[in-house]
């Protein structure tokens, strides 16, 4: 039996370059049993590249990967117990639907899959290569998998359709049928959903997130798109220039993010100077604020974040900061107002009243909302 | 001509074709279509069936039978056939490890090793043959191994020459395929071997036909090759050899055209023959597909 406290997946220390470009310095990361991971962060961060480190698409400059506790770094895509669902979805145009998705099942092997513990001689490596000896299924074994799979990513009665003849949706679903069949331990997406419009992508969301539950599979999901992470994830990480910033609960990240960057990249917000006094006041724009207790030393400088829907807008008399109404968007669900403060900083607030342009007004909070990160180098 | 303009109109309500300035300068190009494709080929056919006595020309079948009868045109179009059979085989087996190579090498490396290849083409197939002569000789001559007038001689000029055609469409049809389904493959558990089996060849097979046309084609009927390489042993004595005797030697234009029908013909019908085989593949899939579906229903009923 494995330990069931080991984690699934362990980066340690990974780095890579492509030449003189680094693209990920010094990444560790821990993935468990049955999560969602969204790997997240703009183009050029490095998520894609972690995705095919753990594919064993690119091998890390340095550090290791541990599966199961075991060192996998130089073990082929080919021997790995992950799957991938490509960005381009990669559906190999020779074959139809339902071959795309046996495609697997009929190459895998009985003694595929286990992992060599010893170093190989050069005879076994060569008789390894040719080992498709001893096929895993019947191909009615393989047809009651495959259909089964087709019903479970909604595709009965494509079967015998081209995968050139499909839509975005459709090609997404054989993509995802054909990584799933082979229950791999992980399934690894690569922007999985970018290539779709809007509303077809937030119902994969949902049926996205649905069969990770229903099958236990553990999901790494990259993606460049803020809300996709926050519907999908039980993990999140944010990921700039090659490092992880902050890695949590979508909650965890919305709330307290640990920097500047990570919280202008998951939501609103405003964002002021300040520094703290003692653990329970925080001093920004010249005014001293009761917070809830901070574990931040006295006297550092800190950024003072607080979410748009946060702050609340009372009359003037009863607010903690007052100032002037200068816009207000309609956005759907509630209306953005920008206020300009006395002191002419401008603070974005979420609201569902009306409050017109002009109108003198007062902003209240409570301690709770005040978020404190640190100070970005 | 005149008929030029209304077939592209009558294009024009059948496809929704636009007449414009671009249909317009297709023109030129039907016009020698027409001149030079065509027409030629009218006559061809025509002076197959014709046969003169004294000055009066009259339709006869009588080149066809005389093709037929004659043990010496039908071991010359059965010998060029072999020729062009064991030329296609070779060809093969030669260029599709290269173009695997050049197709999956760095963008640099390709154009140059494509151009190394195309670079003989410049210059005259004529000369090039004759050169492999003088080489052949000079073995002859230094070694007192006779190659000349020999099977290997003419196959390897054959070789040598229409290589290039093999190599190119099937160079062609492995970079066309997108380098993500050999990830894909990996992924889904195949080693280089199985995803060569596996996704490679499947996806060159277009390259590999249309390489096995370019070269059966010219081969069955080349003419200088089997002529100088053959050393004027009457066994290389090929079917395009023949053609050219009785057309530029001879005055029989009747006969010669006979030739060169039967030869399209059977060429046509071994073309036909490999796109087929290349579809029977597909079918036998879809038949699989049919036994999968009845398979299924037993199943679940």
């Amino acid at each position: 039996m494995e330990n069931n406290n080991t984690p699934l997946i362990e980066l340690r220390n990974i780095s890579k370059s492509f030449g003189e470009t680094k693209v990920l310095r010094n990444i560790n990361l821990t993935i468990n049993r049955n999560e969602f991971v969204t790997l997240l962060g703009p183009s050029g961060c490095g998520k894609t590249t972690t995705l095919r480190i753990l594919g064993g698409f690119e091998s890390p400059t340095s550090g290791e990967v541990y599966f199961e506790g075991k060192d996998i770094s130089s073990v082929p895509p080919y021997e790995r117990e992950s799957n991938t669902v490509f960005q381009s979805y990669a559906l190999f145009p020779h074959l139809d639907v339902y071959d795309n998705i046996a495609f697997g099942l009929r190459i895998e092997t009985l003694e595929k899959r286990e992992y060599p513990n010893v170093e190989l001689t050069k005879k076994e490596k060569i008789k390894k290569f040719f080992y498709n000896k001893t096929k895993k299924y019947t191909e009615t074994e393989i047809e009651e998998k495959v259909n089964a799979v087709i019903k479970l990513v909604n595709l009965t009665g494509m079967e015998n359709r081209s995968v050139t003849n499909l839509s975005g949706g459709q090609r997404q679903r054989v993509a995802i049928a054909r990584a799933i069949i082979l229950r791999p331990k992980i399934l690894l997406l690569d922007e999985s959903l970018s290539a779709l419009d809007l509303k077809l992508r937030k119902d994969m969301q949902y049926e996205l997130k649905e069969l990770q539950r229903s099958t236990g599979i553990t999901f790494v999901f990259v993606t460049h798109d803020q809300e996709e992470a926050l519907t999908m994830s039980d993990k999140i990480v944010l990921m700039k220039d090659g490092n992880v910033e902050q890695q949590g609960t979508a909650e965890e990240i919305y709330n307290e993010p640990v920097n500047r960057y990570v919280a202008n990249f998951i939501g609103d917000s405003n964002i002021l100077s300040g520094k703290v006094i003692d653990s329970r006041h925080v001093e920004f724009d010249g005014e001293k604020f009761l917070m809830d207790e901070t574990n931040f030393p006295d006297g550092t400088e800190v950024d003072v974040m607080m979410r748009p829907e946060d702050l609340d807008i009372v009359y003037p008399s009863k607010g903690k900061l007052t100032g002037v109404v200068d816009s207000i968007f309609f956005k759907g669900v509630f209306y953005e107002v920008d206020v300009t403060l006395d002191n002419k900083r401008i603070v974005t607030i979420h609201t569902t009243d009306y409050i017109p342009a002009g109108k003198k007004v007062g902003i209240n909070f409570d301690t709770e909302d005040i978020t404190l990160m640190e100070k970005m180098k | 001509m005149a008929f030029h303009p209304n077939t592209i109109r009558r294009q024009k309500v059948k496809v929704g074709f636009k007449w414009d300035l671009y249909a317009g300068m297709s023109i030129p190009y039907l016009l020698v279509l027409f001149l030079f494709v065509l027409l030629p080929f009218i006559f061809i056919v025509l002076y197959a069936f014709l046969s003169k006595d004294g000055s009066k020309l009259y339709l006869t079948l009588d080149n066809f039978v005389e093709f037929v009868i004659n043990e010496k045109f039908l071991s010359a179009a059965g010998l060029s056939l072999w020729f062009a059979f064991i030329t296609t085989v070779i060809c093969l087996i030669i260029s599709y490890p290269i173009a695997y190579f050049i197709g999956r090498s760095k963008f640099q490396l390709r154009s140059l090793i494509i151009m190394l290849i195309t670079i003989p083409m410049w210059i005259n197939m004529l000369l090039r043959t004759l050169a492999w002569k003088q080489i052949f000789q000079l073995f002859e001559s230094w070694l007192g191994i006779s190659i000349l007038g020999t099977d290997f001689a003419v196959t390897f000029g054959m070789v040598y020459v229409f290589l290039p055609f093999m190599i190119i469409p099937i160079y062609t049809s492995i970079i066309k395929i997108n380098p993500s389904l050999y990830e894909a493959s990996k992924d889904l558990g195949a080693n280089s071997l199985l995803t060569f089996i596996h996704v490679t060849l499947p996806l060159s097979m277009p390259g590999i036909i249309s390489g096995i046309t370019m070269v059966f084609l010219p081969a069955a009927t080349s003419l200088v090759i089997p002529k100088y390489l053959g050393d004027g042993n009457s066994r290389y004595y090929l079917i395009g050899n023949l053609i050219e005797s009785y057309f530029i030697k001879g005055d029989n234009y009747y006969f010669g055209s006979a030739i060169a029908v039967i030869l399209s013909l059977i060429i046509l019908m071994m073309m036909y023959l490999v796109t087929k085989m290349d579809r029977t593949i597909v079918n036998e899939k879809a038949n699989t597909l049919k036994g999968r579906k009845k398979v299924g229903g037993n199943l679940n009923g």
